[in-house]
């Protein structure tokens, strides 16, 4: 086989696809075409690199340095000066934000230097659509080992050992999960992994399947090896066509490879494994959802007990995980469990990848070490914030979270200190907002989701989360009255008691969490009439201060409705019967002169 | 077996159709599949073809309309040439997300769910594509659009007739 004097890693994840990879990718080709350079460099698209901000964004290989922000002009001179002359091109490489120095070595940039790559240790590093990658990268030798040397209660022994609860939000301890269905007397179980990720603002279950769509096949089948089960099913988002591509493909890949279906390695145990594609549902990320949705009726939750290990999909006993739980499982037997819990705090064992993303510098994925604190990974790992503002809080867990301030930075991440601030592991989202975020206005956001999602069954979701909104669209549209406070307070009590699954249950987090540590904003709006971030645009009047007024004219310039008058050297003036309130001005001005 | 007539259904379309009834008549829990590729070969879900489908997987009618209305991802009324999908996650409404959608309703007077009389477009607020980093995001067709300003909105929408 020919070896190639470098390797260009090219992401080809959703991000970068979207922000013209695969434009860049075409240019590339062609120029090293063009200069003779086929034999030497390959071009290698990998699944998501992590740093999606920055995309497209490209690894060279070996020499480790990272380009970014990458433009199909940009080819040229890439193969000229780097590949060909050997200098790198100063102008694509990383530059701080903070300190403008510029770092070409991908592992020195501290957004990767800080991170611990266990569970996307192949994000980046392999061809997401090649199984002989997968498998030279130690894939599927965890499942060997499982499937020829062990009992079924040593797998089930050895991750309980390992510590891993389940990535998918609520962190039960997934050896546990898998011995209760193991327990179950029937002749058929099923395995089913969970790929409906459906918080808004959560991406890293996308990101495991599309870069390395194996690690979860393999966790699958060491999963239906520990309970006996025969047939195995991924729920997978719509909304996710790449992540559904490269499953297929590696499902077709592993029946090929004899590592799925029949008989796999020879062994006599027979799993095979198909993708169910979900129509758009947040609920039916809830597991008995999930079941109900696959039996093909509305995916609506049930009563526990009978719990899916006695009684899941189709009535037999069912294991449902989450991808990223999937993805940590081969890797777990084949190091064992000693390995895997030396990584962690007392509680939370291993690594957990996080979405970093709103008002940071560094957005993008991030795999770290239970116990690291948040801070750290807002400002060591996400750069901090941009634009000069001001912290203001950190929003984890999906809408069934919280709202994290400032003084509990130093909080150790692991899911009982997070639940301790009033937030919750969730299923990794971390959305920083800065100083012009309204918390009240988060809160109706959240509100307003979750009673659109919410799938009507049972009174305390379907009403109360619509009668939580409701108050909430009144306070933020300036009609706030006394005890509309003290009405959110009472009703998110009662609808926590009395929901039936876990939607309901945590429907009422962002309502309380924002009350916990901003009271004080929802006192503004209700008593004062005033939106302290400046977001709630009924609760501002948009006027220009003459004083402050550097009669550029950029509000003037880009005000959709020809509310504002200006002209060259005098102030703005805004017409307050035409304005709409968009803010476009507000955001334009660059003086602070509308307020 | 019922009749399949609608004027946005042709006899090809019915062909494709009955082909994916009988791909899927054996499995259980056909009927979203079977929802999904019909409504990918109509464009949407008439009434009719709901009717269709029942008749074809042997369902109650009341059961595949029930999970047609349940999903999102289904629609029961004609959408336009150009499906504007503005991603209301998180990470897009803190940078802006609800700004683009309000400068999108004011345009073309479209409101969230609405598709133009002249089908041009529809607009839609999703809940997160999965691509913060490129917040706020908006995808037309299949072209996703990232770091999208109100400003910036009317002129990317105006390259779709």
């Amino acid at each position: 086989m020919a070896t190639a004097r470098l390797h260009l890693m090219l992401c080809g994840g959703t991000g970068c696809q979207a922000s013209g990879s695969r434009e860049f990718h075409a240019a590339l080709e062609e120029e090293i075409k063009k200069q003779g350079l086929k034999d030497e460099i390959k071009v290698v698209e990998t699944g998501c690199n992590g740093f999606c901000a920055l995309g497209p964004v490209m690894l060279v290989q070996p020499e480790g340095i990272f380009y970014q922000q990458l433009k199909p002009e940009h080819a040229p001179l890439l193969v000229e000066e780097h590949f060909l002359k050997g200098r790198p091109v100063e102008k694509l490489l990383y530059v701080e934000p903070a300190s403008k120095e510029t770092i070409p070595i991908m592992t020195d940039i501290p957004f990767f230097a800080h991170q611990k790559f266990w569970v996307m240790k192949n994000k980046g590093a392999i061809d997401p659509e090649s199984i002989d990658e997968y498998i030279a990268r130690d894939g599927y030798f965890g499942m060997a080992k499982a499937l020829t040397e062990m009992r079924p209660e040593e797998i089930i022994q050895e991750v309980r050992d390992s510590g891993l609860r389940g990535r998918g939000g609520a962190g039960f301890p997934a050896g546990l999960k898998w011995q209760f269905a193991s327990k179950a007397e029937s002749d058929i179980k099923y395995v089913l992994c969970n790929a409906d990720e459906g918080d808004p603002g959560a991406f890293m279950d996308r990101s495991i399947l599309e870069a390395d769509p194996h690690a979860v096949l393999e966790g699958m089948i060491i999963a239906a090896k520990a309970i006996n089960a025969s047939q195995g099913y991924i729920y997978c988002r719509t909304e996710y066509p790449l992540a559904i591509e490269r499953l297929n493909l590696a499902i077709k890949k592993a029946r090929e490879y004899g590592l799925l279906g029949e008989d796999i390695l020879g062994t006599g145990f027979n799993f095979d494994i198909d993708i169910y594609q979900g129509a758009g549902a947040f609920v039916c990320g809830e597991e008995t959802a999930l079941m109900r949705s696959i039996e093909g009726k509305r995916g609506m939750p049930r009563p526990r007990p009978p719990f899916p290990a006695n009684k899941g999909l189709f009535d037999r006993p069912s294991v449902l995980n989450n991808v990223e739980t999937l993805a940590n499982v081969g890797q777990i037997i084949l190091n064992g469990a000693e390995w895997y819990a030396s990584v962690g705090t007392e509680s939370s064992k291993g690594t957990k990848v996080f979405a970093l993303s709103g008002d940071i510098n560094n957005i993008g994925l991030v795999e770290v070490p239970m116990g690291i604190t948040l801070r750290k990974m807002i400002y060591d790992i996400g750069g901090g914030i941009p634009k000069k503002r001001k912290f203001k809080a950190v929003q984890l867990g999906g809408p069934s979270g919280g709202c994290v301030p400032e003084q509990y930075l130093d909080t150790a991440v692991d899911y009982e200190e997070i639940a301790r601030v009033g937030a919750i592991m969730g299923s990794g989202g971390v959305i920083i907002m800065d100083e012009k975020t309204c918390m009240v206005d988060m809160a109706r956001f959240f509100m307003d989701f979750i009673q659109d999602e919410s799938c009507g069954k049972c009174v305390p979701c379907r009403e109360g989360t619509r009668r939580l909104l409701e108050i909430l669209n009144k306070i933020c549209g300036g009609k706030g009255e006394p005890g509309d406070i003290e009405d959110l307070e009472e009703l998110s009590a009662v609808i926590k008691e009395s929901s039936l699954c876990g939607l309901g249950q945590t429907a009422p987090n962002p309502v309380l969490s924002t009350l916990r540590y901003f009271k004080d904003e929802y006192i503004a709006h209700v008593y004062e009439k005033r939106c302290p971030a400046k977001k709630c645009a009924a609760l501002l009047e948009f006027r220009v201060d003459p004083d402050k007024c550097k009669k550029c004219g950029m509000c003037y310039k880009v005000c959709p409705v020809g509310a504002i008058s200006w002209q060259k050297k005098e102030p703005a003036y805004i017409d307050q019967s035409k304005c709409i309130q968009c803010l476009s001005c507000y955001e334009a001005c660059r003086f602070g002169a509308i307020d | 077996m019922a009749r399949l007539e609608h004027p946005d259904i042709t006899s090809d379309m019915t062909t494709r159709i009955d082909e994916v009834i009988n791909t899927h008549r054996e499995t259980a829990g056909a009927v979203i599949p079977v929802l999904r590729e019909s409504q990918d070969i109509v464009g949407y879900l008439p009434v009719e073809l709901i009717d269709y489908i029942s008749s074809g997987l042997n369902l109650p009618k009341s059961e595949v309309l029930g999970v047609a209305t349940f999903y999102s991802l289904f629609s029961l009324t004609p959408k336009g040439r150009h499906i504007i999908r503005v991603c209301m996650g998180t990470a897009c409404y803190v940078k802006g997300g609800k700004e683009i959608m309000n400068r999108i309703r004011q345009n073309y007077g479209l409101e969230e769910g609405d598709t133009s009389e002249d089908r041009r477009f529809s607009l839609e607020a999703v809940r997160c594509l999965g691509a913060c980093g490129l917040a706020p995001v908006m995808v037309i067709g299949q072209d996703t659009h990232g770091g999208v300003t109100p400003d910036r909105v009317i002129n990317i929408l105006e390259e779709y007739e």
